[in-house]
């Protein structure tokens, strides 16, 4: 029974999403977007859960893990200060906590962001690294692509642009469909056997 | 007129008489709407303010307003026939009152078709606008009375046509739909089909996944290196179809870190996911026969943020040296920022995702990529379950179709110019 209710409950459900899709009426509409609200709300809802989890974690590596004592301190006095900042009422422009988002999360947000010219980098020299004939179609692929942006002289930057808007536009857009059309393809299969009860690892497992 | 302008002209050029400038021109504005309708002949100033053109041109007959189809009832069409002077028009008016007998101050204006159009549909659902009541508010089951004239480029009008009434109802049907559920009918026929196939017996031969296949050895590396694995869900939310298809996995995974006592961190970006992870995982364990080994912690919430999500994850996996990552599920940008920083620490890495444009980071990036569809094929080709084949075996010849529907417009666009096939398969917006 402890599988048999939430598989019955996933059936149900997902029969009326599907038809659902089939059915403009408003009524239909209705149950549509009763069901989404509803996701919200077991999102709010679960949202102590999360909190309790982070602080738990938090507290635990705080009290035993000195390598960690510090940034779980850091943790637990953002999280009180951000939260307490978010209990006045005012939500101004020039509120506590919305210069603490401005000009502390923000930039913390960014400068992980930022990370990601370097890391592009190094993936680059990785990939690009002539070991095999498909890498060296890539290399040289990718070179030519690169090339676009550099200030070439006529008539080599048309040749460069036209040949450029030929790879982006016929073997790369042929390639990013053939990944698309599977990815339909798999999640309506993957759907229909979560609904059928066919695939149960979401759960926890097949039994 | 000209008598009139040259006086004004005069007043404003001649010294001593600047004073009687304003004096003059305020009678000429005065004339205005006279000197218009002299250099005009045949307009004349309406009531409501426009052209009104005189004679009027004929109007378009037979207005007939109904249901419009495939809405939520918030909808009527309405058709009429060209109007004879249709070529002299530039639109169609469509305009709405109260009753069919109403005077015309009360009608409104609530469309227009171009010149030849013989139909309009009138939708709008919104009850109110900014705060009031919306006039033009088209209420499921309550009659809509319409009424339709034309308007030239030179604002000459065609009379009224008569006004008619319809109501809008909500379809229970979109007929637009209907190719999708017949793929989708056949599909699940193929699905069924294959699906039996395989409990008779059959074999169904399934390509081999690289990826799928370094699972084991993964989770034996980390095993053997006594290290943590690391298992990534991404910021997908708990209802994608992505993250169910990574929960799945996951199961597999920590059932095999069960047996092997090999401990699985899980830090996730959702509450909801929190509670499916830790049920996953905890599921797993006790099916492996080691409930004793579960850590609840392992699993655990750390930010509902992109990037401070990321720098989590990547503290993780500076400080715990993972000797196994695992990303499976919904990745944007921190794809390339986790899978970088789980190649500096040395670990093996095995990605899937159906994002297309996180696939090329993760093939960069990491040891073994899932592109696309492999993600959720995972379960069927770790299981071998036939009733898993058996959707497995249906994609692939959903996949044939699709090719032979692409060769097949190619061929009749190229050859004969014709567009049916382009028909058959759009869907509406």
């Amino acid at each position: 029974m402890k599988k048999q209710i939430p598989i019955l409950i996933v059936f149900v459900t997902g029969l009326i999403m599907v038809l659902q899709f089939f059915v403009p009426h408003a009524a239909s509409e209705f149950l549509f977007t009763y069901a989404n609200d509803f996701v919200i709300v077991i999102g709010i809802l679960a949202l102590p859960l999360g909190i309790f989890s982070l602080m738990r974690g938090t507290v635990i590596k705080a009290r035993k893990d000195p390598r960690e004592r510090f940034y779980a301190i850091v943790t637990i006095v953002g999280f009180l200060v951000m939260a307490i900042a978010n209990f006045r009422r005012d939500s101004g422009p020039d509120s506590l906590a919305q210069n603490l988002f401005s000009y502390v999360m923000i930039p913390c947000q960014a400068t992980i962001f930022s990370m990601l010219a370097f890391y592009i980098a190094s993936a680059a020299y990785r990939a690009f690294r002539v070991r095999t004939w498909l890498a060296t179609v890539l290399l040289v692929t990718a070179f030519i692509v690169m090339l676009r942006i550099v200030p070439l002289p006529e008539p080599f930057s048309s040749w460069n642009s036209s040949l450029v808007q030929w790879i982006l536009a016929v073997p790369n857009m042929a390639s990013k469909r053939a990944i698309i059309i599977g990815v339909g393809l798999g999640a309506i299969s993957y759907s229909m056997k979560i609904i059928l009860g066919i695939e149960r690892g979401y759960m926890g497992g097949d039994k | 007129m000209i008598r009139a302008w040259d006086a004004a002209a005069r007043a404003l050029r001649a010294p001593g008489r600047r004073r009687k400038a304003g004096f003059v021109l305020q009678r000429l504005l005065s004339l205005a709407p006279l000197l218009i309708a002299l250099s005009h002949p045949i307009a004349a100033i309406a009531q409501d303010s426009t052209l009104v053109v005189a004679p009027l041109l004929s109007p378009p007959t037979g207005l007939r307003v109904g249901d419009s189809p495939d809405d939520n009832g918030h909808g009527v069409l309405a058709r009429w026939s060209v109007a004879p002077d249709d070529a002299e028009l530039l639109v169609y008016e469509i305009w709405r009152g109260p009753s069919p007998t109403a005077p015309d101050s009360v009608w409104f204006q609530v469309g227009s078709a171009p010149r030849g159009s013989e139909h309009f549909v009138y939708f709008d659902e919104d009850a109110s606008a900014q705060g009031q009541p919306n006039p033009a508010f088209v209420a499921s089951g309550e009659p809509i009375h319409l009424r339709v004239r034309g308007r030239s480029g030179d604002g000459r009008l065609t009379a009224w046509s008569g006004a008619a009434t319809g109501v809008g109802k909500g379809n229970w049907f979109h007929r637009g739909k209907t190719n999708i559920l017949v793929a989708v009918l056949l599909f699940g026929g193929a699905v069924a089909w294959f699906i039996n196939s395989a409990r008779r017996g059959k074999e169904l031969y399934i390509r081999p996944i690289p990826g799928l296949g370094a699972v084991d050895e993964a989770i034996g590396r980390a095993t053997e290196m006594g290290t943590p694995i690391l298992y990534v869900l991404g910021t997908g939310t708990a209802g994608d179809v992505a993250t169910i298809a990574g929960y799945t996995i996951l199961s597999r995974v920590a059932r095999r870190t069960a047996e092997y006592q090999t401990p699985i961190l899980v830090p996730v970006n959702d509450p909801v996911m929190l509670a499916m992870g830790q049920e996953v995982v905890k599921e797993a364990y006790t099916q492996a026969g080691r409930p004793e080994v579960y850590r609840a912690d392992n699993i655990s919430y750390v930010s509902a943020m992109q990037f401070p999500y990321v720098a989590a994850v990547n503290g993780i996996m500076r400080r715990e040296k993972p000797a196994t990552c695992f990303y499976m599920g919904i990745f944007h940008a921190e794809s390339l920022l986790l899978a970088e920083t789980g190649s500096g620490t040395g670990a093996i890495q095995i990605s899937g995702t159906d994002q297309v444009s996180q696939i090329p980071f993760f093939v960069a990036a990491t040891d073994y990529t899932l592109i696309g569809e492999e993600l959720y094929a995972a379960s069927a080709y770790l299981s071998r379950a036939p009733a898993q084949l058996g959707p497995l075996k249906a994609q692939d010849y959903a996949k044939l179709a699709i090719i032979l529907i692409i060769i097949a417009g190619i061929l009749a666009l190229t050859l004969a110019h014709w567009d049916g096939i382009l028909r058959l398969v759009r869907t509406p917006v």
